[in-house]
């Protein structure tokens, strides 16, 4: 074999390895991808049960309840049109609260309760789940306020942290 | 004053930048010489001023600095000042920048081995790298930007970024990044001079090399923060801003193997120069990912589409100038020498097309969301397509790693590889047999990741084996201990995978959870303060035979700006770590006691991930030092001392 053809020969190996792992990772992909949904859209649309989904929205105010074994919390998210039930297990992030945005990573289950298994919470303006922004701005909180310092409110200073009340 | 010093030195380099162009091009068409060098050499030195000056903005706290303003506070520790310097987008950029200066100079003044028209063109691509970012600086990012009245007092920083380990995970990384931009100037240098070959590979390597180690430590350090600072318990999230590091990473591990095979056999000569464009690619798309604000995460500083599209353009501009050039040039590349497909360098091609295979997997899954959103739908790529799909190719890649080393360069007689594939498979049966009778259950990944480690471990030593350990070549020392590393970082992922215990409990003062062969006691919950946070602290006893140690893991309160974080207290032992989350607190319904939430793992050899990655990166600072001039010059004095010449071992130079 002269290097001429060997060349060409490594050449035609890695067009072909690339361009068949970029096949298999698009038919992968067509398996493995979590949609993201609003409520409204989730209401419309039809999801198996056990499929990865992303929900995002706003909690809903009111909903948030604690479970007697103090782990696990129920809660609806909402687009303002529509409200799916959620439930998680573990623990919330810092700025999970009612009335302010949140990202669940999870599915549905057969009676239409969305299962998380990882929840965002808005942080301030500089970490939040792309799709948080294009909500209407009073769904989510600022937390920085053009440079004053902010008062620590009782809620984050007091630890307890009583969901629902 | 000196913000406007600052912004300057940036114009005065920009104009140099051109000047290098201008007077390069001229001499490459024939024309009188260009001073390369000393242009080159001053670009740099400027550029680092002005990024120097900029810290110093920080360090003043100089509030009529809108960078400051928004980054900074007047109380915030020193460190923290300093690294809020490139913990945003402008000064990041700017840090980018100045590193692609100071690479541009390093070549001027160290590079000896290229021919002096090759210099000159490699010293122009970079200049025409640094041309875009300049631009892209002054004309929408300009970090020296004045607030037309100085503010009362900063904004802060990001608690979740005031940690130290964090201060430095973006330099380490920028460095990473931009010195590939060197091994792509010097692909699109001698590409424009038709002088790609062993000398062109050799002068490359040490630049792989050196961002290769910054890269993996890189890697290794903000797969510790994301573990230790979140508190999810993960070591890898396949975050995009992972993945943004990840990607060069695997373009830069192949590189360094196709630059071997050119420097010691000159084969695979397209190949490296094609790499080599794909590496800095690789790493301009990280940052435009990471910076431009399409994916959101912890590291985006602002979505600004302005800026998004403005890196786009540029590396259009650049990574299809340089495929153009390589489809242009590369028919006039000889080809290199043969080799048969059984030997080092048949599997150094596997090696390459694996992690190229993989590298288009991770850029896949990766950039499907921004695709989708385009297209309309929105879209999350998370491990449930990353984990398998990867792990497909990364285990032949592994089983690649265990024959590899035994191989001769150009043909082998199969002779070692004989010798020492019934050990190998002695061992890795054994190490499968054990593991399914200790561990009934295991999933098949782990399973086959831990038994490739232990192959992989054996195998790496081999190259030692018969040598006078003491003139061994370094290189061989890297090349050694950087595949050591890998078999400890594998085992240390697929033990943790596969042997991880998790509770999650609400608990009250006085309760004991048991997690793994560990109980823990839950003593009490206290206040605690710091220099700029509150917290409230658990207090736990961790027990395991007769030894005991106490954990606090926290949930502060930071008040500038207001934010909130999980401090995961870890316990490390010589087999793994013990990892506490505190949560929220519960209160009891009609009286009962009010209740913590606890969240505990056992991680079984977890640490050696990160050992393996610091291994890995030693391994290449040893071939980096062995590769260097200098060392080399000591070592043959040394030699001739010992009137005996280097044996030339099986990595002849």
């Amino acid at each position: 074999m002269k290097p001429k053809q060997q060349r060409l020969i490594l050449a035609i190996l890695a067009l072909v390895a690339v361009v068949g792992a970029g096949l298999l990772a698009a038919a992968a992909l067509r398996d493995q991808a979590a949609y993201f949904y609003t409520p409204s859209e989730a209401k419309a649309a039809t999801i198996t049960p056990g499929e990865a989904a992303r929900l995002g929205g706003m909690v809903e105010v009111g909903t948030l309840r604690q479970d007697a074994d103090g782990l696990t919390i129920l809660f609806s998210l909402t687009d303002g049109k529509a409200s799916v039930p959620v439930r998680y297990t573990g623990i919330v992030p810092d700025l999970f609260a009612e009335g302010s945005g949140a990202v669940a990573d999870g599915q549905f289950n057969a009676d239409g309760t969305f299962v998380a298994e990882k929840i965002l919470a808005k942080h301030d303006e500089r970490y939040m789940p792309p799709q948080m922004g294009e909500m209407p701005e009073h769904l989510t909180d600022t937390v920085v306020d053009g440079g004053a310092p902010v008062a620590p409110t009782a809620a984050a200073t007091a630890p307890a942290r009583a969901p629902g009340q | 004053m000196i913000a406007e010093i600052g912004h300057v030195f940036l114009w005065i380099a920009a104009a140099l930048a051109l000047f290098q162009i201008y007077t390069g091009v001229v001499e490459l068409r024939g024309g009188p010489l260009s001073p390369a060098r000393p242009l080159a050499i001053a670009q740099g030195t400027l550029t680092g001023l002005a990024f120097l000056l900029l810290i110093w903005l920080f360090i003043v706290t100089d509030l009529s600095v809108d960078l400051v303003v928004r980054n900074s506070h007047s109380l915030k520790p020193m460190l923290y000042k300093i690294s809020g310097a490139w913990g945003n987008h402008e000064g990041s950029m700017l840090l980018w920048l100045s590193v692609l200066g100071a690479a541009g100079a390093a070549v001027a003044l160290f590079e000896q081995r290229l021919k002096p028209r090759t210099l000159t063109a490699t010293l122009v691509a970079q200049s025409a790298l640094s041309l875009g970012f300049f631009a892209f600086l002054l004309f929408v990012s300009n970090p020296f930007k004045r607030l037309p009245a100085p503010a009362t007092e900063g904004m802060g920083l990001n608690p979740l970024l005031q940690d130290p380990g964090l201060a430095f995970h973006p330099p380490t990384l920028y460095f990473g990044y931009v010195g590939l931009s060197v091994a792509f100037s010097f692909a699109v240098g001698a590409l424009i001079t038709r002088d790609v070959g062993p000398a062109f590979a050799r002068a490359m390597r040490p630049w792989v090399l050196a961002s290769w180690i910054f890269l993996t430590l890189g890697i290794t350090a903000g797969s510790y923060w994301a573990y230790y600072e979140l508190g999810w318990g993960g070591w890898w999230f396949w975050d995009p801003v992972e993945n943004a590091s990840l990607m060069p990473w695997l373009a830069a591990t192949a590189l360094l193997h196709s630059v071997s095979v050119t420097a010691n056999r000159d084969a695979l000569r397209a190949w490296t120069v094609m790499l080599a464009v794909v590496a800095f690619s690789m790493s301009m798309i990280g940052t435009f990912i990471v910076r431009s604000g399409l994916l959101t995460s912890v590291h985006a500083f602002a979505v600004d589409p302005e800026r998004g599209s403005f890196i786009l353009a540029l590396l259009a501009l650049y990574i299809g100038g340089a495929l153009a050039l390589f489809g242009a040039r590369i028919g006039a590349v000889a080809e290199g020498k043969r080799f048969a497909l059984l030997s080092r360098e048949g599997s150094l091609v596997i090696n390459n097309l694996l992690l190229s295979v993989i590298l288009v997997v991770v850029l896949t899954g990766t950039l499907a969301p921004i695709v989708a959103e385009a297209m309309g739908s929105k879209i999350s790529v998370g491990p449930p397509y990353f984990n398998p799909v990867s792990a497909i190719f990364a285990l032949p890649l592994f089983a690649v790693m265990v024959i590899g080393p035994l191989l001769r360069w150009r043909r082998d007689d199969g002779v070692k590889v004989r010798r020492w594939a019934p050990v190998m498979l002695v061992v890795t049966m054994l190490g499968i047999g054990l593991l399914v009778w200790l561990a009934p259950g295991m999933r098949l990944l782990p399973l086959l990741g831990l038994a490739l480690a232990a192959a992989i471990a054996i195998v790496s030593l081999v190259p030692l084996a018969g040598r006078n350990l003491l003139r061994t070549p370094l290189p061989i020392w890297g090349m050694v201990i950087a595949h050591f590393g890998v078999a400890m970082a594998l085992a240390g992922m697929a033990t943790e995978t596969a042997f991880i215990k998790e509770r999650l409990v609400a608990a009250s003062p006085g309760d004991r959870v048991e997690v793994g062969d560990w109980q823990v006691t839950f003593n009490e919950i206290r206040p605690v303060a710091g220099p700029n946070w509150t917290a409230v602290e658990a207090v736990l006893t961790a027990r395991r035979g007769g030894s005991s140690d106490i954990m606090r893991p926290q949930a502060r309160y930071f008040s500038q700006p207001s934010t909130e974080t999980n401090e995961a207290a870890l316990l490390t032992t010589w087999n793994g770590q013990l990892y506490a989350v505190l949560g929220h607190r519960i209160d009891g319904t009609d009286g009962a006691k009010p209740r913590w939430q606890l969240r505990l793992w056992w991680k079984p050899l977890v640490w050696w991930i990160w050992a393996g990655g610091g291994l890995i990166a030693l391994g290449g600072l040893l071939a980096l030092i062995g590769r260097m001039q200098p060392v080399r010059m000591v070592k043959v004095w040394f030699a001739r001392l010992q009137s005996r010449s280097i044996p030339n071992g099986r990595y002849g130079r």
